[in-house]
């Protein structure tokens, strides 16, 4: 198969040294196998993610995205846009969808961005990782490529809101998706069925500014992925993965429970059933080890 | 009162309605909401609503201004997206309860210390001095947003995670002194002080 390329953008937290860097070790490790090359939107910024707006307003925050939309058509004019993030992606898809069916914005946002130079068309699909693994790959061509089946684990798909709500991934309903758990199966793993807390909500970045309300959301997410048997979570997001591998230190204090479960990306996962190392799968990144990742990587 | 918020009651004065529908974003759509109650019944910090959104709605055509703009509730939207993908005739939801806490920080009638408006303003600031958020300063910024006692109390709680983030590499002492940038920030703050000075003359027109 010819080698695939993307308009990358990557987001903040996948950065050196940041909050999911991890997740983007293993994101280039899969794609390594896969044959996908992800080129960088140049000088890309933040999308200013769901909680920008108490700082900036409508037009400010459109205009943090279309930049990056910007850049992509200078640099990469047929590629799609892919991010990892499920906030980036949101952010930078509803941008577009607003600037195509909102009156006036287009042309304000032009406006805006004629003062850095850039002009934007907003035309270039926007899509999640995971959209063009299950989309431009496929679960048979996604599984051919492992080596390393991940035999005897059991893994819950935590799904969480962004990647799922308001887009979602095409033929997945908003209130069961499968994909996660189909991934799973390929990857030789056992899916927890009726994992009820698969598309509730972390909190989000209402984690830092209401921790208590937020830890009761995440408590029920892991209480659930427990009582289905799950080893280990498997999400596709960076805050969802932060939010609930994070706190469990702080939620055991508070609860008197003994969480201690792992939170993997898909891409961590994949990384070590296509056989790459403990390094090269992020598994260095996990604040709770993944043991039985670690066993199988080390191989 | 705020000077904007003395001219917005003057100017609106028969309708809070019409004033959200020309000041908060995708305000146009309140007046679609039929009162099903779905949205309400989808927050996951639902308990600490006191106007779930349907509630909300409902009080922006009754004229409730002062206790929409002053409410806590807003605040209390994770963005989950939840009540957009249920809601039966379609209203960005999300975006009004976002919108909504905006423009009640604008005028200055947002509640004081209201935890979320104070992250999510530091949010904003981290994000657009340098184009990419620094992680290790907006957390130094959160833990002290209410004072230094507090902040060495979050901190300390907070201690523990901390360190296992520097022990995965997934914070960086380093990031203190400067750390990820975009290099064109002044096209940006170009951008983001055209875009601004155009939502404000959008808004006198009105
Ligand atoms: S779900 Fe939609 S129509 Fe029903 S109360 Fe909420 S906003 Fe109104
Ligand atoms: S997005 Fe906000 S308003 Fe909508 S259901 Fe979630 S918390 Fe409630």
């Amino acid at each position: 198969m010819a080698k695939k390329e993307y308009s990358f953008y990557p987001g903040c937290s996948s950065q050196k040294a940041a909050s999911a860097s991890n997740y983007q070790t293993s994101v280039n490790s899969m794609c390594d196998v896969l044959d996908v090359q992800l080129n960088e939107i140049p000088d890309w910024n933040c999308c200013a993610a769901s909680i920008g707006y108490a700082g900036g307003g409508e037009l400010p925050r459109l205009a943090m995205s279309a930049r990056n939309m910007a850049l992509s058509e200078q640099a990469h004019p047929d590629q799609d846009i892919v991010a990892t993030c499920a906030a980036c992606w949101l952010a930078t898809k509803e941008t577009q969808e607003r600037l195509h069916n909102d009156g006036g914005l287009m042309e304000e946002t032009n406006k805006a961005l004629a003062e850095g130079g850039l002009t934007v068309k907003a035309d270039q699909n926007i899509r999640h990782m995971v959209e063009v693994l299950i989309e431009d790959f496929g679960y048979d061509a996604l599984g051919k490529h492992v080596t390393r089946p991940l035999e005897g684990i059991k893994i819950a798909g935590y799904v969480g809101c962004q990647t799922n709500r308001p887009f979602g991934i095409d033929g997945e309903s908003f209130e069961n998706p499968k994909y996660l758990d189909k991934l799973v199966e390929t990857l030789g793993a056992d899916p927890v069925n009726n994992y009820d807390r698969k598309v509730s909500c972390c909190g989000g970045a209402l984690a830092f500014s209401e921790p208590e309300k937020s830890q009761a959301l995440i408590k029920d997410i892991i209480e659930a992925a427990y009582d289905g048997g799950a080893d280990m979570i498997v999400t596709p997001c960076p805050v969802c993965q932060l939010n609930v591998e994070a706190y469990q230190g702080q939620i055991n204090k508070k609860y008197n429970t003994k969480f201690d479960i792992p939170v993997v990306y898909y891409s961590t996962l994949m990384s070590v059933a296509y056989g790459k190392s403990y390094k090269e799968s992020g598994l260095d990144g996990q604040m709770i080890k993944a043991k039985q990742l670690d066993a199988i990587a080390k191989k | 009162m705020s000077d904007m918020n003395t001219a917005m009651v003057e100017k609106y004065r028969n309708s809070f309605l019409s004033e959200v529908e020309a000041n908060v974003e995708e305000g146009e759509w309140v007046k679609m909401c039929m009162q099903c109650g779905v949205c309400s019944g989808s927050c996951p910090f639902g308990p600490y609503w006191d106007h779930p959104p349907q509630e909300l709605f409902m009080m922006i055509r009754a004229g409730k201004r002062e206790a929409v703009l002053s409410s806590e509730s807003m605040w209390m939207c994770t963005s989950c997206y939840n009540c957009i993908a249920r809601c039966p005739r379609g209203l960005p939801i999300t975006h009004i309860m976002h919108g909504l806490a905006h423009y009640a920080k604008r005028l200055g009638l947002a509640p004081k210390n209201q935890q979320t408006m104070k992250f999510a303003s530091i949010f904003w600031d981290n994000l657009t001095k340098k184009g990419r958020v620094n992680e290790l300063q907006l957390g130094l910024k959160l833990y002290f947003m209410n004072g230094f006692v507090e902040g060495i109390k979050t901190a300390l709680c907070m201690k523990e995670m901390g360190m296992s983030m520097l022990m995965t590499k997934r914070m960086s002492p380093m990031e203190y002194f400067g750390g990820h940038s975009i290099k064109d920030t002044k096209g940006l703050h170009a951008i983001l002080k055209k875009a601004r000075e155009i939502e404000e003359a959008k808004a006198k027109q009105f």
